[in-house]
């Protein structure tokens, strides 16, 4: 049965970059713990049936389009968008620890 | 703040090499991966993107057909087993390169797998020896966009204030080429990922599925490196980024091998590890830690469907593949009716489409092969690039061969033709008339130079007279030079045996 621990949740709170505090850390862990622990159960139900994991609730494969350029959004409408922009392009702000 | 090294040979033989190459190739398909955008190359930032490739809500990407077919074919060319039915996966990472927040990629479910290129890598001698590289995967994703790093030192994300995205690039078809590990490649194992990387480049080209243009980053490189000594399990390795020219391939894996010796030697041990490759130093620098796989929490994508090559379609497309570049290298080289060893030289220098495109210009072979073996191989030598990348194109170096042909120029006046070419200066007839380099073989012109060189050197002079007619090649020479080599060296002979009375 899963037992997520303080430290995985402050783990993926890092990489989804959620700011959280400890006690969210604690409540958190024991929300997600309920909610593997169901999953848990029905990979449980599924394996004994021997039913296959399934990504799509519709049966189909090779959905494709022909190679064929289509017209793009315009630029100003585009950044228009963006919280902020220079030079025609998105402006973020620095990365850290990236290099 | 380079790290200290031991010199390769030196290092080689204390430690043995395992190498692994990731090679990123952006197809060139006239739309993105999952949306109709333009793909092309070189357009006004940001023109070429929509509501897919920008991850606004709502939109749901479709897969290009033309993507999956070039990837399927890349495959068999590289021998692999093509899988029945695979999917995309989420690649979840937060950088301002993807601005869905993931990358659409494959994970544990491969288009092509396992599989093998055979490369050719020069021995000493001048020949080559054929080593067979096994490929782990050939998976499809997407290319991100690209960052321009404002305020800190050219273009560097260290220091910059802030960065501006471009999302042009963002969702071009990228295929993703793996190795296995390659051991064994004793003493050469920058020159084995070099041949592995100048191959695959031949193979995809041939294929047409891309431009495989690496300056223009449509072709890029990540290379791994380890060092084990003899006998012992393989070492831990590191992943060298950013490699993104052939001549880079081969210093990357050099450095890494030269600074990882000299940790071993030290006691060091070292650091699984991104290191960043810099184009001016040939050196890396240490990056980040890597992350683990289950950092970037893989899952399939829910926004696209399976895909199950119909094995009838795989069959069509492996027999329409076309000739294998080495198998095709070697008929070429064949029609040129050059030596093997020659040819080895060519293909080793990758001068031989060069050599092959001159002759395709109209130059004899022997010439074609002179000109790229010699000064335009020294040329491209002491610039630190690949003799294709030089200013000069196989058909202007076809021309200036002519132009010596007609007996319009002298070799060493071509060579000063050449010479400007490469120093941007025109085409060879621009070169020749700007220059005002044209064979001097008016008598009355030369009749002065001649005279001159008489009298300088007398006893030349008396030498020949004496009937030592070899000595008269000092006498060219003189009068060569004081031309500054623009004398028909023919009509100089004839001028000075007469002036000397000599006939022979
Ligand atoms: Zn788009």
């Amino acid at each position: 049965m899963p037992e997520i621990t303080r430290e995985e949740v402050a783990h993926l709170a890092r990489l989804s970059r959620l700011a959280l505090e400890d006690a969210e850390l604690d409540a958190l862990a024991a929300q997600l713990d309920v909610i593997l622990g169901a999953v848990a159960q029905i990979s449980q139900v599924t394996e004994a049936a021997d039913v296959p994991p399934t990504t799509h609730a519709v049966p189909l494969e090779n959905v494709t389009r022909p190679d064929v350029v289509r017209p793009s959004l315009d630029r100003d409408t585009v950044l228009a968008a963006a919280p902020a922009a220079e030079d025609g392009r998105f402006r973020v702000p620095r990365i850290l620890d990236a290099e | 703040m380079s790290e200290p090294a031991v010199p390769y040979a030196e290092a080689l033989r204390e430690f043995e090499p395992v190498i692994g190459l990731e090679t990123h190739v952006e197809l060139g398909t006239a739309s993105k991966m999952f949306c109709g955008c333009d793909a092309s190359f070189g357009a006004e930032p940001n023109t070429h993107t929509c509501p897919v490739c920008l991850g606004l809500p709502g939109a749901l990407p479709v897969v290009n057909a033309r993507a999956i077919e070039s990837t399927v074919r890349i495959g068999l060319a590289l021998h692999c087993d093509i899988a029945s039915w695979c999917r995309f996966a989420r690649k979840n990472y937060f950088y301002p390169d993807m601005p869905k927040n993931f990358q659409t990629s494959q994970y544990d479910e491969p288009l092509c797998t396992d599989g093998y290129l055979d490369v050719e890598v020069p021995v000493e001698g001048g020949t080559a020896e054929t080593v067979r590289i096994p490929i782990e995967r050939v998976h499809l994703e997407e290319d991100t966009g690209k960052s321009l790093h404002v305020g800190g030192a050219t273009g560097r994300i260290h220091g910059a204030s802030h960065s501006l995205v471009d999302y042009n690039r963002a969702g071009i078809p990228l295929v993703e080429i793996v190795t296995k590990p390659v051991a064994g490649t004793g003493a050469r194992p920058a020159e084995v990922a070099k041949a592995y990387v100048t191959e695959l480049r031949d193979v995809l080209r041939g294929l047409g599925v891309s431009d495989v243009r690496m300056e223009q980053g449509s072709l890029r490189c990540d290379v791994n490196v380890s060092l084990n000594p003899p006998g012992a399990p393989w070492g831990t390795r590191s992943e060298t980024k950013n490699v993104n020219s052939l001549r880079s391939v081969e210093r990357a894996v050099r450095s890494e091998v030269e600074r990882q010796a000299a940790r071993l030697r030290a006691g060091q041990r070292i650091v699984q590890e991104t290191r960043h490759f810099h184009e001016d130093s040939g050196l890396s620098t240490s990056g980040r830690s890597k992350e683990e796989a289950t950092d970037y929490r893989y899952f399939p994508e829910p926004d696209l469907v399976p895909v199950a090559p119909d094995p009838e379609w795989v069959a069509e497309l492996r027999a329409d593949l076309p000739e294998a570049p080495s198998v095709l290298r070697r008929r070429q080289i064949g029609s040129l009716g050059l030596s093997e060893l020659d040819s080895a030289a060519m293909v080793n220098a990758g001068a031989l489409d060069l050599v092959l495109a001159t002759v395709a210009a109209g130059a004899p072979a022997a010439e074609a092969r002179n000109w790229w073996l010699g000064p335009l191989a020294q040329a491209a030598n002491a610039g630190g690039v690949e003799p294709a990348d030089l200013p000069i194109t196989p058909d202007q170096v076809a021309r200036v061969v002519a132009i010596v042909a007609e007996g319009s120029l002298t070799p060493g006046l071509a060579r000063q033709v050449v010479e400007g070419v490469l120093a941007g200066e025109g085409g060879p007839d621009q070169v020749i008339r700007a220059r005002g380099l044209a064979v001097v073989s008016d008598e009355g012109v030369l009749a002065a130079a001649v005279d001159e060189a008489l009298a300088a050197s007398p006893d030349a002079a008396d030498k020949v007279r004496s009937g030592k007619v070899a000595a008269v090649g000092a006498l060219v020479g003189a009068v060569m030079k004081a031309t500054r080599g623009q004398a028909d060296a023919t009509v100089v002979r004839r001028l000075l045996l007469e002036r000397l009375g000599v006939s022979e």
